[in-house]
């Protein structure tokens, strides 16, 4: 088909389907109305039930928390689809001298990785208490992992920054969100039932045994962003290491 | 048995975590028997659940969160007997799959066993689950999955190119259905199926609720591949292993019919049961254009893989349309020509694998004669294929016997000699295949047919009677489905239980159930017209399947009108499906489009 | 006003899938699927919005203060993520493409069709 006919077919029908979805739209609750009970239900007891303030999290991670579940291991399933697709037959290059830079950099970007790793952990922490919880926190964790590329230089990176390490790691963070799961089970309740009921409200230990399947999310979105990423830089740095 | 429900779907995916960590770390014998031990696993829950769900739909709230005031809080897995038969096909086949890789793979890698593991227990996910959130999420899981199988040999540009087409097409069908998700979220401030069903409930339909079931029905039929949202399906398993077309031929394509027969039967038949034969009509339609239009582009495949992949397309437009008569005997067709199109479309995938491990080629034109040398397979390949074309008694003819007279009941019999040509004339480009290639018939050079690049063979010293086992064991349990006893009874009750939305809300939001009577236990007796049916299918596919083979020798008074008349048509069909992603996008497009337009005219009241 | 939100993202979607079916450039592409999936997001959270609601949290409010809904919240989490793990995967394949073909443009990689 030439782009002509394709495009002289598609844009009729991409205006109807734009009529069919505002059409749609129209019969939703006008802005700012929301009506339906879900919300408003899990509002009202995710505190007193399960002593947590913050209750998207007691959403995503108890109430809803096998949704999670299914999620970190789609995460699993595209990083190890991800390094499948980049993986170089020539193997990884040991032999790539990069520039660290300026001393600047290396102290700055020390001081920058400290921070961003403490910030994550403590947004993985109070995921029942504050806005954060497992993957925003993973992701800031991750980010700091991430940081070490430019403050040590590709090869001292590639020696973190590697499957061999990193796989365990996400695996650990995966199937120990399953495991918690499973330990409900054994235990006659269904599966990935809080089994500590409620900790103190409005502190770290609120939520029970959903605040470890709250730290497993955070452990394995932190390594998979890290995976992902060294993935993406070999293929940029040893091109131009290699001087092609 | 509820503490069974979530371990089809657990069991795969924890094997497949600790594939992982331990994949440096154990010896390779250790990872391999971990893999296998998961799928293992997994097949045989879902069979407890199977045999479970048939006295009682099984129910388990996820956390222990169930439901408050008559309204569900928590997620939960809900197996009726239909969603527990595809849990069970999609680990069974999984299981085969990753026995067959064994040989066929052996320098695979962890990955792959870890993303076959995550594909089959995204599958029981969807198939066993009760919120319609959930079902996306292990939606998504099965594709993230099934992107990064099909891309598995990725050091040609084919490969890619149907990997992209595949990602793209399925991604953009995903969020169409979240979409869908959220207007009904909207509407009824609910996720749980049974609960959704329950608030629109004598409600007349509007926009949204019309615009919800064209994004849900057409995200779910581009993973279904029903025309015109098809195209990558070809494309994905032309570059796929042998294996891998196995689980998306056999289960993956099934999950998107049942993501519409579940939505439609739990959600919308609650709204929009006084108007079912406007719903019905159209995806009848789509289902025999479906039909007939992958059976006319199997037949002028020569690369093995995308003939069957249209071959596939074509018995799910059959499919289509026992699902759409929206009657108890159809849907039950459809099941059973399911069950049976995976099992033996598995095994014709399996047989090509060999092809490719004995012979390196996968072309049939480029193969002519050499199956000589393998009578054993030839014969698993011949029997598959006529199995697939409707002969009575065998393979998919209960499927198709059942819906057929689904039809007749509805009175539209004349879907019934469309159908049985589509599955003659896709039947009969796989015996022109068989043909060529085991007995040497027919030239060695056909213009009709759309050269493709090449495969690589995976592995060269694979052990041959452990693949010939697999197959072998995959195609009789194909074939044996019209004939297994009782299977059609059973398989009819459990549609009927998925088409009782009253039951389904009971049992979910209120427990209340009523134990379902046992079905007696018989071959089931088909009409007579199905059996000259099926005699004609078969017919159709034999003699379609010579004259592919020795055209040329026809008359030219017959040869030339032929050609002119079928030319055009030919290349149109060819031309429309390019490989390149933007015209199937807009084909997206243009059948979401038009599907909904006719909806929202018919449907508004 | 109030349906603003919800046209905005019906306009957000048809960008797109437009930019999807026009695109000649792989990279491209999957931005532009991203933005689609992006118009599911606005769409959960203007769904959810409360007028005079606040976050979903109760650490120092009162339990029975207005607030937004947070299952779209969690929804659109999950869906985050999702999103950017079909992005990279997709990423992915266009760096192979790049590396076996030499081009990014999906019209010029022709070598399945038919």
């Amino acid at each position: 088909m030439t782009r002509r006919v394709r495009i002289g077919l598609f844009l009729p029908a991409l205006a109807g389907f734009g009529a069919l979805l505002v059409w749609a739209y129209t019969g939703i609750p006008s802005f700012g109305d929301y009506q339906g009970p879900y919300g408003f239900v899990l509002e009202k007891i995710s505190a007193p039930l399960r002593h947590m303030d913050n209750v998207v999290n007691a959403t995503t991670y108890d109430i809803r928390g096998i949704d999670t579940m299914g999620e970190e291991f789609i995460l699993f399933a595209a990083v190890i689809g991800v390094v499948l697709l980049l993986r170089d037959d020539a193997g990884r290059s040991q032999d790539v001298e990069d520039d660290i830079g300026s001393d600047v950099v290396r102290v700055f970007g020390t001081l920058a990785i400290g921070a961003a790793i403490l910030v994550g952990l403590w947004l993985v922490a109070n995921g029942f208490v504050t806005p954060g919880g497992g993957f925003q926190g993973g992701v800031a964790i991750a980010s700091g992992g991430l940081l070490l590329y430019l403050v040590a230089g590709y090869r001292e990176w590639s020696a973190f920054g590697n499957e061999t390490v990193l796989d365990p790691i996400k695996a650990i963070g995966a199937g120990g969100y399953v495991v918690i799961g499973l330990a409900a089970l054994v235990g006659g309740l269904p599966f990935l039932t809080n089994f500590f009921g409620g900790g103190d409200i409005g502190t770290v230990w609120s939520g029970g045994s959903a605040g470890f399947v709250n730290w497993s999310a955070g452990i394995e979105v932190a390594a998979a962003n890290v995976l992902l990423f060294s993935e993406f830089l070999e293929e940029y740095i040893v091109p131009i290491a290699r001087g092609s | 048995m509820t503490w069974a429900l979530p371990l089809p779907v657990v069991v795969p995916l924890v094997a497949a975590a600790l594939a992982t960590a331990g994949d440096h770390l154990l010896p390779r014998r250790l990872g391999d028997a971990i893999g296998v031990a998961g799928a293992a696993g997994g097949f045989a829950f879902s069979l407890v659940i199977l045999l479970a769900s048939e006295k009682h739909t099984q129910l388990t709230w996820f956390g222990g969160w169930k439901p408050r005031g008559g309204a569900a809080i928590g997620v939960a897995f809900v197996a009726d007997p239909l969603g527990a038969g595809l849990a069970a096909l999609a680990s069974g086949l999984v299981l085969a799959s990753i026995l067959y890789s064994w040989s066929f793979l052996r320098d695979a890698g962890r990955p792959y066993d870890v993303l076959m593991l995550l594909f089959g227990g995204a599958m029981a996910g969807f198939a066993l689950t009760g919120d319609i959130f959930n079902m996306f999420v292990w939606f998504e899981l099965m594709g993230v999955a099934a992107y990064a199988l099909a891309g598995f040999e990725v050091s040609q540009v084919g490969p890619l190119q149907g990997a992209i087409n595949f990602a793209v097409s399925n991604t953009v069908g995903a969020y169409f259905i979240l979409t869908g998700i959220a207007l009904l979220y909207a509407r009824t401030g609910a996720l749980n199926l049974a609960d959704i069903g329950h608030s629109l409930a004598g409600h007349r339909p509007d926009g949204l609720i019309i615009v919800a079931l064209t994004l849900l029905v057409c995200g779910f039929l581009i993973k279904a591949a029903v025309a015109p949202f098809h195209l990558w399906l070809a494309d994905a398993h032309a570059v796929a292993p042998a294996p891998v077309c196995v689980l998306f031929s056999g289960v993956m394509v099934v999950v998107g019919l049942l993501g519409v027969t579940r939505c439609y039967w739990t959600v919308f038949d609650a709204s929009l049961a006084p108007q079912a034969h406007d719903v019905r009509s159209v995806l009848v339609a789509l289902g025999i254009f479906t039909a007939l239009l992958g059976a006319v582009m199997a037949f002028l495949q020569r690369h093995l893989k995308r003939l069957l992949a249209y071959s596939t397309i074509s018995h799910m437009g059959i499919a289509l349309v026992g699902v759409a008569l929206l009657d108890e005997r159809s849907l039950g067709g459809a099941a059973d020509l399911l069950l049976a199109h995976g099992l033996l479309k598995a095994s014709l995938f399996l047989c090509c694998g060999i092809l490719l491990v004995r012979f390196e080629d996968i072309d049939e034109l480029r193969l002519h004669g050499k199956g000589r040398a393998l009578p054993v397979l030839g014969v698993m390949f011949g029997l598959g294929a006529v199995a697939l074309s409707g002969l009575p008694y065998v393979g998919t003819y209960l499927g198709h016997a059942q819906i057929d007279e689904g039809a007749a009941l509805d009175g539209i019999d004349w879907v019934q000699p469309l159908l049985m040509i589509a599955a003659g004339v896709s039947s009969a480009a796989i015996l022109r295949a068989g043909a060529r290639v085991f007995l040497g018939w027919g030239p060695t050079s056909d213009p009709l047919l759309s050269p493709e690049p090449s495969e690589s063979p995976p592995e060269r010293s694979a052990s041959m009677p452990a693949l010939l086992g697999v197959t072998a064991v995959v195609l009789v349990l194909g074939l044996a489905v019209s004939v297994a006893p009782g299977l059609g009874q059973r398989v009819e009750q459990a549609a009927g239980r998925a088409r009782d939305r009253i039951a389904y809300v009971d049992r979910v939001l209120r427990s209340r159930e009523t134990p379902s009577p046992r079905p007696p236990v018989a071959i089931e007796a088909t009409t007579t017209d199905s059996v000259l049916y099926g005699i004609g299918g078969v017919v159709i596919a034999l003699g379609l399947a010579l004259v592919g083979l020795y055209r040329r020798r026809l008359p030219e008074l017959v040869l030339g009108p032929l050609r002119a008349a079928l030319g055009p048509p030919i290349a149109l069909l060819r031309a429309a499906h390019s490989g390149v992603i933007g015209d199937y996008v807009a084909w997206i497009t243009v059948g979401t489009a038009v599907v909904g337009g006719v909806w929202a005219l018919l449907l508004r009241r | 006003m109030s349906f603003l939100p919800y046209a905005v993202a019906a306009w957000v979607c048809i960008v797109g899938i437009y930019g999807i079916v026009t695109s000649r450039n792989l990279i491209h592409l999957a931005l532009c699927l991203t933005v689609m999936q992006s118009s599911t997001y606005l769409l959960l959270l203007a769904i959810g919005y409360v007028k005079g609601g606040g976050p979903p949290i109760y650490k120092g409010v009162k339990l029975g203060t207005k607030s937004v809904d947070p299952v779209v919240q969690a929804l659109t989490l999950t869906d985050i993520v999702v999103s950017v793990t079909v992005i990279a995967l997709i990423l992915a394949l266009a760096l192979d493409v790049h590396k076996q073909a030499g081009t990014v443009d999906p019209d010029e990689i022709r070598e399945m069709r038919g």
